[in-house]
């Protein structure tokens, strides 16, 4: 037996001790950081709602939860829907091209399965604020150009009545359309896609 | 001394409180300024002395946190006082640091060889942020969960992880149980732990190199043949004795605003508070408390989610690099040259004018003028290794005056 130490040995040893070490905290911390993510009861409370839309009126607002949120069904008059059209060149997205911020079969100048009914999640792209409804015309806050639609009070976007946002406003994207289909005529269900989608 | 002796062999008592107290030697010229470390300190203890009896009587629970805190004020007794005193004491701490950070900045006490004090003391800033920020959605009123809302999806702007990183932080698809749940753990445990550590961490490197002074000269240069400094005295009993009379003049003023305004206006307690959350509905004029609002106004002087987001944290993160960006030799504004004189005072007002635009909506002049006083508040950052490079400083003395 000589008494010189073999460094190269210990070194590998201690790398090798250190690197199975750590791969077993990472391991261990991976239960730590998932529990913050949301619970199976959190995942499961996204169950749809169902509404009645006969009673609303027109240029009426209703405001209902689902998973949370505030969701927006609006009843729109044509005179609401042609001033849509002319609006294109102010919006950022005027023809829905961003697919995450609404369902397929609501990728159209109307942003809604029927023209006059909006069902919007009331959450504003930017910091998650919900902008109050605004649909008069050129009221003294907004400017003579408003031609109705929704402000976030919180840092100044504003959307169109089908819920586009306007250019060059800290929004970066249109308000979110919501899955949503029509089970009646008056009946709408929040949170399912129609038949025959998703 | 028997006592002590004994415990001398066993634990280094005699020694932490020599080294620390009573043969720490500080500078003999400490002014007005040097109050602020020391009434951070007591201000802590404030804090956790009066929140450990707020949790005897609150509830983290979206159904019960709003009712206990009005039970804590109705009906707890004196539970009035303690919620008031750890209210004001909140934005009394902030007051508090403000003013300890702006000394920094007047006598370069983060220069060279406190870069590490400086450093440490960020980031207590960045842990007291993040303190006052969770501790105030426990009210669960309006303010509360729209303030939480906002500055939660702050982390979504993020690109490709942000939405989910602020989904995880919330725990939830929206605030919400989950959320109030983890921010009072987080407020009660994990946040004072990290911020008693960095305190240790701020005293144990300021008493490393030695406390700066208004002068800006290094005091132990000079020492005499016990190796004093001259111009040293000891902490305890001089400087020990001189902060309690400042804190009892700032106990006088804390007194008046617990006892006469404790909501100082809605600047201390905001009057949409007082409204239980409603996740339907925004509040209309939506703010944070006054120690955020000169970062709320740059987040919102950019108009684009993502830029708004960066310049808001480049504008903490810039204070991080102050030791790097200060090319001057000397440390203290009596010796400073006019350009380093002037951008301070540029700095002061920019801070200022941004922290009274973040209490006012985001309209059109509000909008414009924030965005000036952000340029300047980023100038005085970007352009200080060029003006304190060139700036005409006066020579410094060898000893304080």
């Amino acid at each position: 037996m000589t008494n010189t130490v073999d460094v190269d040995k210990r070194r590998f040893l201690t790398n090798a001790t250190t690197v199975v070490g750590g791969i077993g905290a990472i391991a261990v911390a991976i239960p730590f950081i998932s529990s913050l993510s949301p619970s199976a009861k959190a995942e499961a409370a996204g169950a749809p709602v169902a509404l009645d839309i006969s009673k609303l009126a027109m240029g009426q607002m209703l405001i209902i939860e689902w998973r949370g949120k505030p969701v927006w069904i609006l009843r729109r008059s044509d005179d609401t829907l042609s001033t849509l059209a002319t609006l294109a060149s102010e919006l950022s997205d005027p023809d829905s091209d961003d697919l995450g911020q609404q369902p397929d079969y609501c990728k159209n100048p109307s942003r809604s399965i029927r023209d006059d009914i909006l069902v919007l999640v009331g959450i504003c792209t930017h910091l998650g604020c919900s902008p109050t409804h605004r649909p008069e015309l050129a009221p003294e806050d907004l400017g003579p150009d408003w031609k109705g639609g929704f402000f976030c009070p919180c840092h100044g976007s504003k959307f169109d009545l089908a819920g586009r946002v306007y250019a060059g406003l800290p929004a970066p994207n249109n308000l979110v359309v919501p899955p949503y289909h029509f089970v009646s005529d008056s009946q709408l269900l929040i949170g399912a896609d129609p038949v025959g989608y998703g | 001394m028997r006592l002590l002796d004994w415990i001398d062999a066993r634990f280094p008592a005699s020694k932490l409180w020599n080294e620390h107290l009573a043969e720490y030697y500080a500078p003999k010229n400490f002014n007005f300024w040097y109050f602020f470390g020391s009434l951070a300190l007591v201000i802590l203890i404030l804090q956790i002395v009066t929140g450990i009896f707020l949790t005897m009587h609150y509830k983290p629970d979206t159904a019960l946190a709003f009712a206990s805190v009005e039970y804590i004020m109705r009906d707890v007794n004196w539970g009035w006082l303690i919620r008031y005193l750890h209210s004001t004491g909140a934005s009394a701490f902030f007051v508090v640091v403000y003013l300890h950070m702006f000394r920094g900045l007047l006598y370069g006490s983060y220069k060279q060889p406190r870069e590490l004090v400086w450093i440490f003391g960020m980031l207590i800033y960045v842990a007291l942020m993040a303190e006052a920020f969770m501790g105030y959605l426990l009210p669960w009123g309006q303010m509360s969960f729209w303030g939480a809302q906002v500055i939660i999806s702050l982390f979504g702007a993020i690109p490709y992880v942000g939405e989910g990183l602020a989904l995880w932080i919330r725990g939830d698809f929206v605030v919400a149980d989950a959320t109030l749940n983890r921010f009072f753990a987080f407020h009660v445990i994990a946040v004072p732990l990290v911020l008693l550590g960095l305190v240790v961490a701020h005293i144990i490197a300021l008493h490393e190199v030695g406390s700066n002074n208004p002068d800006g000269v290094e005091i132990k240069k000079l020492k005499n043949d016990q190796g004093i400094p001259v111009d040293g005295i000891a902490f305890h009993p001089y400087y020990s004795v001189k902060d309690l009379v400042g804190v009892i003049v700032f106990l006088f003023i804390f007194s008046i605003i617990l006892f006469y305004m404790p909501e100082m206006g809605g600047w201390f307690l905001e009057k949409d508070n007082f409204i239980p959350a409603d996740p339907l509905k925004t509040p209309e004029h939506i703010v944070p408390l006054w120690y955020f609002t000169p970062f709320y106004a740059i987040l919102r002087a950019v108009p684009d989610k993502l830029f708004g987001v960066l310049a808001m944290g480049g504008a903490i993160v810039v204070l991080f690099l102050l030791p790097w960006l200060d090319r001057s030799p000397v440390k203290s504004i009596r010796y400073r040259g006019p350009l380093f004189k002037t951008a301070l005072t540029l700095f002061t007002i920019s801070f200022f004018a941004l922290g009274y635009l973040g209490t006012q909506p985001a309209t059109g002049l509000y909008t414009l003028m924030a965005q000036i006083f952000s340029v300047i508040y980023f100038s005085f950052f970007l352009f200080m290794p060029f003006y304190t490079a060139i700036d005409k400083d006066k020579p410094v003395p060898d000893r304080v005056t």
